[in-house]
């Protein structure tokens, strides 16, 4: 099946984001990731499991009316890194962002170690976790230096 | 500017050089000289969960080098039982000292308290994280021992999975070229983490839970207590402590210069028979816990320990 017919499987936008090549059966987590849930009020479309040549199978999530920023990217980094990321306007694609990561991801999540001292979430200095291999994700804690658990990542999003 | 977080912050250069720094202070740390090379400074001690020999050997060192120290005090009567953040406190002893010598029952305290304040922070423990300035002493005791510091045996034994001492000395260790034997029940096995980090140092880490079976290939074999409340059950705690005890009639096999350390408090992990032997050497490593942090206060705080020290001086 071709990566056209992937796409018409939902409605083609007119303003928006459209995230391709997300791992198969990652979607949700994507938009667990992004806030992205029946509180929100923009439209969003969403297949999952279908072929891609690159990766076998894969999911894609268009969100309409509203345009990911730097800080959303590297939220959706965390479950999918190799994820496409391009900005729709007028029905065209706009732009064309990459996901960078550096070397440290601040303010996105929290520490998942239930002792480190950034638990006391009346402390003020930021959130940081350092990005040691990006494939396969592994990310430390900059402060405890414990090894981040990419499953449980996805309930410390701040 | 930077203070000791973990052993990652010193390079073996550095480790070896404030090693020698700690090898000429020691008729300081007997006070047998009266050396004040921190007059005018103030450390600063945190110790937010108890502590015996770190808090009082940082003292008792910054006292011997004629500085002056001011203590926290009880957490209990302090600004934290009111809910003070640990940066807000940092900020207040940061304004008021020259450098900080912290433990807290968090990991990672130390690096945020480093992060938040001007002055160097000296790790005592930061919950099951790292205590640098006990390896520092811990380094010392087996290069005193042994002469040398590449290349050693050593059994790490007991609670390997909660105590820092062990995380913090093997990192250290395995940077020298020693090979460790990582002795403990499953429950209390060492972070998988740190054995992975270990390993990708080169280092030849072997795990097991027979002690016995290895002292007598040991250079070093350092015991930890296994804490009681770690297990579900007494039986449980009674059936493996009992397998992480040594007795002198455990060590006839021994190598004749093997040494066994502890970081002390033991509980009855060493039999008392033990302290007689040629290898007890915990009481001396309790001891040079002043030296090495006589010399680690020197360097942070940018102070040249003189080349001679004493009569020659």
């Amino acid at each position: 099946m071709s990566q056209e017919h992937n796409m018409r499987r939902v409605t083609a936008i007119r303003n928006g984001t459209v995230i391709d090549h997300i791992p198969a059966g990652h979607a949700m987590r994507v938009l667990e990731m992004l806030g992205i849930d029946r509180t929100s009020s923009v439209p969003v479309s969403m297949v999952m499991n279908v072929p891609s040549k690159k990766m076998g199978t894969k999911d894609i999530i268009k969100v309409e009316d509203r345009e990911l920023n730097q800080d959303e990217l590297n939220r959706l980094a965390l479950v999918a890194p190799d994820a496409h990321v391009a900005i729709i306007r007028a029905y065209s694609v706009a732009e064309k962002l990459t996901i960078e990561l550096g070397d440290e991801i601040t303010n996105v999540v929290r520490c998942t170690f239930s002792n480190c001292i950034t638990t006391n979430l009346r402390e003020p200095l930021p959130h940081r976790l350092k990005i040691l291999s990006m494939a396969p994700l592994e990310l430390r804690c900059h402060y405890c230096g414990r090894p981040q658990d990419l499953d449980e990542l996805v309930n410390n999003v701040i | 500017m930077p203070g000791l977080i973990t052993m990652d912050d010193l390079s073996n250069e550095e480790i070896l050089s404030i090693l020698e720094d700690a090898q000429r202070l020691l008729p300081v740390a007997e006070g047998n000289t009266y050396l004040p090379l921190l007059q005018g400074k103030i450390l600063g001690n945190l110790f937010f969960e108890p502590s015996t020999r770190t808090r009082m050997s940082f003292e008792t060192a910054m006292k011997r080098l004629g500085g002056d120290v001011v203590n926290l005090g009880d957490v209990k009567t302090s600004s934290v039982v009111k809910g003070e953040t640990l940066f807000d406190t940092i900020q207040m002893v940061d304004g008021y000292t020259d450098i900080i010598a912290m433990r807290h029952p968090r990991q990672g305290a130390a690096q945020y308290a480093q992060d938040a304040a001007r002055v160097p922070i000296l790790n005592g423990g930061d919950g099951a994280g790292h205590h640098p300035t006990q390896t520092m002493l811990d380094l010392f005791t087996i290069q005193q021992a042994h002469g040398r510091l590449e290349g050693l045996t050593v059994i790490l034994a007991g609670d390997l999975r909660y105590g820092r001492t062990v995380h913090s000395l093997s990192h250290a260790l395995t940077r020298f070229g020693c090979e460790l034997i990582l002795a403990s029940p499953s429950l209390l096995k060492m972070p998988a983490e740190i054995v992975s980090d270990l390993n990708a140092h080169g280092a030849k880490v072997t795990e097991t839970e027979d002690l016995l079976g290895s002292i007598e290939t040991a250079d070093v074999v350092y015991m930890t207590r296994i804490q009681k409340e770690r297990f579900a059950d007494e039986d449980e705690y009674a059936k493996v402590a009992g397998a992480y005890k040594l007795h002198a009639s455990n060590l006839d096999g021994a190598k004749e210069n093997m040494i066994i350390m502890h970081p002390l408090p033991r509980v009855d992990e060493i039999h008392p028979s033990v302290d007689k032997t040629r290898h007890a050497r915990y009481f001396e490593q309790a001891f040079n816990g002043v030296v090495a942090r006589m010399a680690l206060l020197c360097r942070l705080l940018n102070v040249e320990v003189p080349a001679k020290i004493g009569g020659d001086a």
